[in-house]
């Protein structure tokens, strides 16, 4: 750090500078040693842990581990449950591209069109975060029930037979992930799409693109990184989520959350638990691989 | 907007056309659609707070689907299912203790980040990528591999695994926040306050944290935001201190007391009061 010395105090300065050279290389490290160690011993282990622990055996009588090397144990759950992974899948990339349908033109006209309202508009994409996840979700579950709000009004305008249901069903599961993660979807596409430069659409124009070609070609184009985030926060969360499924799907359609929270919670099985954990993770890596692979790992703040 | 002044200064033929169609899409077709997305998102917040007047028939007092008349009674008795307030308090208190650690680790780390590059902080990208995991990796299998470490190490669960956990999940959120406010700090503020004789503390106290403050404060209403309304994490390690969603959920196989809706509205009155008040103090200032 370059100092003017004061002819003044010219001893203490030189006794300041000292130290701040010390403290200047170890500061880095002091600073981030509180929160490393925190996520080292409380993220990290326990991740390792997991993976050790998806190779041995538990005894589902007294919730006993020992360790046995058992490799078998990763590919056994992998085919007892494929069914289950298969439908978080299918749910989780469903309600994904609902989402980013659902978001794409009112991210796009907050952007544009939005004006001095912008973060008023903002905070309406936000609101159903200011009610509990869990709420959020048995209300859906009062909506879409038998003698609920919508279908009542349904089969009063004789719209769908009396016979009609939508609780426990794939399609009220799917609707309820879709609803909770929107925002996550949302925030990411503004984020993009606010940051497209005018000109370039202008530009476009001068140069007799149509309003289809100035979309496909300078619109879209510019917002991939937005939809790459949006489906970073909404797939990975949406694939491992076994809220909505158990509120609102009941008991069929399980999805591989349910059975992961069973296996820890219900049946103690910690090790086939772990080791739905540890395919669950990689997928999840997977995905988090390709974006970072994408656009790096320090772009995410610039969508949270 | 921008497309009405291009209008007007430069009218070039082929233009013509698809701006007047341009315009009707954004003048009505766009906010009608972007309208009835904000109703959707709003609808069953407003159900829920149509829900919490709802009267409840027979004897059990659990909330029904069908509506059988208005009532305040649920308001008037708000504490009198013991489980529900002493799980709302329990997350109360949880969410002001881990957002204070979080936030003060939080803080420190993302000076770190801003400040100092790899050549100066060597494992620099180690962290990044380490946040970068906390913040994509599904919550479920942090959850469950958090309860796996505590079983096996002995650990009983309750406030300090769940504070534990809390902090764990917040800290990466609030460094990222903090981050994205301290990238535009003019450190020339800070050699001033060296210049003038100041000490790294009281630089600290006098002219860094008070720049800094409107981030951080971000940082630690996101984390608040995050610990009271986490679900997943609580529900591997709380043990039987149930925080308020934990307890909702718990309650939903046996049917949920009407009072769960007036903790929602409440909580949703809290939060979207601080939303504004937030856009209207940065209206002011700029």
């Amino acid at each position: 750090m370059e100092q003017s010395v004061p002819t003044d105090r010219p001893g203490g300065v030189e006794k300041q500078r000292h130290r701040a050279g010390w403290g200047k290389r170890l500061a880095p490290y002091l600073l981030s040693l509180p929160s490393g160690v925190w996520l080292l011993l409380l993220f990290i282990v326990p991740l390792g842990f997991m993976l050790i622990q998806s190779l041995e055996t538990c005894s589902p009588a007294t919730g006993q581990c020992v360790m046995t090397w058992s490799w078998g144990e990763l590919p056994r759950q992998v085919h007892l449950y494929h069914q289950q992974f298969i439908t978080s899948l299918v749910f989780a990339a469903a309600a994904t591209v609902i989402d980013l349908v659902i978001s794409f033109p009112i991210a796009y006209w907050i952007a544009f069109y939005g004006g001095r309202r912008k973060n008023f508009f903002l905070i309406m994409l936000l609101v159903p975060f200011f009610v509990s996840f869990i709420i959020r979700t048995i209300v859906w579950e009062f909506i879409l029930s038998n003698n609920g709000v919508v279908l009542t009004f349904l089969k009063n305008q004789h719209l769908v037979p009396s016979g009609f249901h939508v609780l426990g069903t794939s399609y009220a599961v799917i609707a309820g992930l879709a609803y909770n993660y929107l925002p996550f979807t949302a925030l990411p596409l503004y984020v993009a799409i606010e940051r497209i430069d005018r000109r370039v659409l202008d530009a476009a124009y001068d140069l007799y693109a149509n309003r289809r070609a100035a979309f496909l070609r300078v619109i879209l184009p510019l917002s991939m990184p937005g939809i790459f985030a949006a489906f970073l926060l909404t797939f990975i969360p949406a694939f491992g989520d076994y809220v909505n499924q158990v509120i609102l799907g009941g008991t069929s359609n399980t999805m591989i959350g349910t059975v992961i929270q069973n296996s820890f919670l219900a049946n103690f099985d910690y090790a086939g638990g772990a080791s739905l954990s540890v395919v669950l993770l990689a997928v999840a890596l997977l995905g988090i691989w390709l974006y970072a692979r994408l656009l790096g790992t320090s772009t995410i703040n610039e969508y949270l | 907007m921008s497309v009405e002044t291009v209008t007007e200064t430069r009218l070039s033929p082929p233009r013509v056309r698809p701006l007047g169609r341009r315009r009707k899409v954004g003048r009505y077709v766009l906010p009608t659609y972007s309208w009835l997305v904000i109703g959707y998102l709003v609808f069953p917040i407003v159900i829920m707070m149509i829900y919490s007047f709802n009267r409840v028939l027979g004897g059990a007092q659990v909330v029904s689907f069908s509506w059988n008349g208005f009532t305040t009674l649920w308001y008037q008795q708000w504490s009198s299912v013991p489980g529900l307030t002493t799980a709302f308090w329990l997350s109360i208190r949880l969410a002001l203790v881990s957002t204070v650690i979080a936030t003060v680790l939080g803080t420190l780390l993302a000076m770190a980040l801003v400040r100092y590059r790899s050549n100066k902080f060597r494992g620099k990208l180690a962290v990044e990528q380490i946040l970068f995991l906390n913040i994509a990796a599904p919550e479920i299998v942090m959850g469950a591999s958090l309860l796996g470490l505590f079983v096996t190490l002995n650990i009983n669960r309750g406030f300090l695994t769940l504070v534990l956990a809390h902090v764990m999940f917040s800290i990466a959120y609030v460094t990222v926040t903090v981050r994205a406010r301290l990238a535009g700090f003019d450190r020339l503020l800070e050699e001033a306050a060296y210049d003038l004789g100041a000490n790294p503390l009281t630089t600290f106290r006098l002219v860094t944290l008070p720049l800094i403050m409107p981030g951080v404060l971000a940082g630690a209403l996101m984390a608040f935001a995050l610990s009271i309304d986490d679900f997943v994490t609580s529900n591997f390690v709380s043990g039987t201190s149930d925080p308020f969603p934990v307890w909702v959920y718990g309650a939903t196989r046996v049917g949920i007391p009407p009072q769960v809706f007036v903790f929602g509205t409440f909580i949703f009155m809290v939060g979207i009061g601080f939303a504004f008040m937030s856009i209207v103090l940065s209206r002011k200032k700029s």
